[in-house]
């Protein structure tokens, strides 16, 4: 089987190759074929007025390859999502790609592959890129960074400060299905399940938003900490509080029984497909009905609402009429004994 | 989420709770026990403290494994994990736990090989992966996790694995309730049995609460309807005669137990004195290797015993697992104490009676 060689990193003819027979294979932009030092991009591709989005990412994850994607297809989503809850409309990425010495070939070019195929759904135009490759043991197969610069168009403006009592909060769809899927292939648990990441662009979810004239107040994509961290974030140091119901929430059957049986809180379990927004409690119904519209949308639902009361707190009312306070997880999520 | 399994019935819960209300209305004031950590955790999860009237109380007891386990007990794994060569597998929940000198996760930070992992089994898989490497299991838990340990321990046997080991440190559930009631700080009106434990020893294994302590006490599943079915069980032999121990967790829970597992238990183990968090050392509490299955005892194998170690000044966890005191009145508590940065073991696992307060909303 071929592999990453130190050599693919010596800049010499091994690197020259693995450019052009795996990267330029599938990332076909012509900005990024020009191999140039910098990609440079003329203005007048940008839109007038509004603002420039610009974050960055990096990618680590293990394995590389899991039900519902791969490190690849994640490295696009995520820095797509991350512009779409600023409200812009993602233009251009760049990837570094951190390669370990080993890493066999056929892999790296099915994670080149299938990032050129998410970007291009997304519509997004890879311009610039680097490769670097370390000794074996000094990484753990392939990370992926990607850098994503869009456009905000003039008026959109999400702040926690434009959000106020009495707003909805809304999610996309249902919680947990990255998180769950991932470890469970991770753990080798050998449990069966039919469980998927959920990860996918959501900039054209975001934009049905501001396309049905829904004033959106605040999004954020729930990754990392799940919807419960997004909400102890939106909460915080606030002078609003955030009021879930645990009967709103749409957990798939499946993730909340592996995550029972895990000792974890679907609600803290990442996601790499889900949009949380804040909307003025009279627009929630027409953004739902935008959301649903959309396949990575059908399942959106209210969850909660910003309330008066308990400033900086999140409290989720339980099924039976009780109540508890959701705090941030103190580090990784770790199972439970019994 | 979609709690419509029967047993997370919202009408049904909200009918038992009436229930209660109607039992309890104009008697003095009821405290019951939650032995078990899994109780706590599923009283806060599902909000069900604020939900029971004014005058039935529930207090939890010493029954999170994580949380009884003394500080010299996680010293003792530090120690045997920071051995070159060793590689320490664990169960989630105790990389947190504080002991003198910080945790099994600060321990990894600096390098030792500590791993997470759900089950013994696991670590038997690692142990045969990895030959060179010596392979220590932390046998954290009570009656209920103990079987599982006791298991890989036979397949290390027949399967010759001999770079694996166990440091026990597991403990017995009745001889704690007994300390707890012994101490006499605590009046209480009944126990909540718990219902994993229960699973293996057999309801019957409560008969000395009636018996030797005039307490009822109701064996319960970790469901809503089943903690409130236990509620109203024990508020019913109050306002009745004679106390009795009630299988409210007929589903999982027989009288006489697990035979299969309680043969297993008996076969690799014998009870040990044992140190707990809070109670001290409780005579016959604990469960270590018997001689025969010395060679997998990594206690012997790395000459390691745990050593009686002071508290965290200023923790107060001793009396939450006595329930002497309520998590709230701590001096430490949400202040110097968080889940974040735990000073005692009972604000580290989602089972520990201070981490399940901290989630509960205070009355506005």
């Amino acid at each position: 089987m071929a592999r990453v060689t130190l050599g693919h990193g010596s800049g010499g003819e091994l690197t020259r190759r693995l450019i052009h027979d795996v990267f330029l294979k599938h990332l076909p932009d012509p900005e990024l074929g020009r191999l140039g030092d910098a990609a440079v991009l003329p203005r007048e591709g940008l839109p007038g007025g509004g603002s420039l989005a610009f974050t960055t990412d990096s990618y680590v994850i293990t394995p590389l390859e899991f039900p519902g994607g791969d490190i690849g297809h994640l490295a696009v989503c995520g820095t797509v999502n991350d512009l779409a809850a600023a409200g812009a409309q993602p233009l251009w990425l760049t990837a570094g790609w951190i390669l370990e010495e080993g890493l066999p070939l056929d892999l790296l070019e099915r994670q080149v592959a299938s990032l050129a195929a998410t970007a291009e759904a997304a519509g997004v135009r890879v311009v610039a890129g680097d490769t670097k490759v370390v000794p074996h043991g000094l990484a753990d197969g392939l990370y992926i960074n990607t850098a994503g610069l869009g456009w905000v168009p003039p008026g959109r403006l999400l702040r926690r400060e434009s959000v106020q009592p009495g707003d909805a909060i809304l999610v996309s769809g249902t919680l947990g299905d990255h998180g769950m899927a991932v470890m469970l292939a991770r753990q080798g648990m050998r449990l069966q399940t039919n469980l998927v990441s959920d990860a996918a662009p959501l900039n054209e979810l975001v934009e049905r938003l501001f396309a049905a004239g829904v004033p959106v107040h605040w999004l954020r994509d729930a990754t990392r900490g799940g919807l419960g961290g997004v909400l102890c974030e939106l909460a915080e140091t606030r002078p609003y509080g955030v009021r879930v119901e645990a009967t709103a929430l749409p957990v798939r059957p499946e993730v909340e029984a592996a995550a029972e049986l895990l000792g974890l809180d679907p609600l803290f379990v990442a996601n790499e497909g889900k949009m949380v927004a804040v909307v003025p409690g009279d627009q929630a119904e027409a953004a739902l009905t935008a959301w649903r519209a959309h396949p990575h949308g059908t399942q959106a639902a209210q969850v909660g609402v910003i309330t008066e009361e308990r400033p900086g707190q999140v409290l989720l009312r339980t099924a039976y009429g009780g109540a508890r306070v959701l705090r941030l997880p103190a580090g990784e999520l770790l199972p439970r004994i019994c | 989420m979609s709690g419509a399994s029967s047993y997370r019935n919202p009408p049904v819960v909200a009918g038992l709770l009436d229930r209660v209300r109607r039992l309890a209305v104009g008697r003095a004031p009821l405290r019951f026990m939650e032995f078990c950590g899994g109780h706590t955790h599923a009283i806060a999860e599902y909000g069900l403290r604020s939900l029971l009237p004014d005058n039935v109380r529930l207090s939890s007891g010493p029954g999170c494994p994580v949380c009884v386990t003394a500080s010299g007990e996680v010293d003792a794994a530090i120690a045997l994990a920071a051995r070159p060569g060793v590689t320490v597998a664990t169960f989630g929940d105790m990389m947190r736990v504080p002991g003198t000198a910080g945790s099994l996760s600060d321990a990894r930070a600096s390098g030792a090989d500590v791993r997470v992992v759900y089950s013994p089994r696991d670590a038997l898989e690692i142990a045969r992966a990895c030959p060179a490497a010596e392979v220590v299991f932390l046998g954290v838990g009570f009656e209920t996790t103990a079987p599982v340990v006791a298991a890989a321990v036979l397949e290390a046997e027949a399967s010759g694995v001999s770079n694996f080991s166990v440091l026990s440190l597991h403990k017995l559930t009745p001889p704690a309730m007994r300390a707890v009631l012994d101490a006499g700080e605590v009046r209480l009106d009944g126990i909540i049995g718990p219902g994993h434990v229960s699973a293996v020893l057999g309801s019957e294994a409560w008969g000395f609460l009636p018996r030797d302590y005039r307490l009822g006490c109701a064996v319960a599943g970790f469901e809503p309807t089943d903690v409130v079915s236990a509620v109203v069980a024990l508020v019913e032999m109050v306002a009745g005669e004679e106390p009795a121990v009630v299988n409210a967790y007929g589903r999982a829970v027989t009288a006489a137990g697990n035979r299969v597992a309680l043969q297993m238990l008996e076969q690799v183990f014998a009870p040990a004195d044992r140190e707990w968090r809070g109670l001290g050392f409780v005579p016959n509490s604990g469960l270590q290797l018997r001689p025969e299955y010395a060679d997998w005892d990594a206690g012997l194998r790395f000459d390691i015993r745990p050593y009686s170690a002071p508290e965290p000044p200023g923790c107060r966890c001793g009396e939450v697992l006595r329930g002497v005191i309520e998590p709230r009145q701590c001096p430490l508590f949400g202040r110097a104490c968080s889940p974040a940065s735990p000073v005692g073991p009972c604000m580290v696992s989602s089972e520990g009676a201070c981490a399940a307060h901290y989630s509960e909303a205070e009355e506005q």
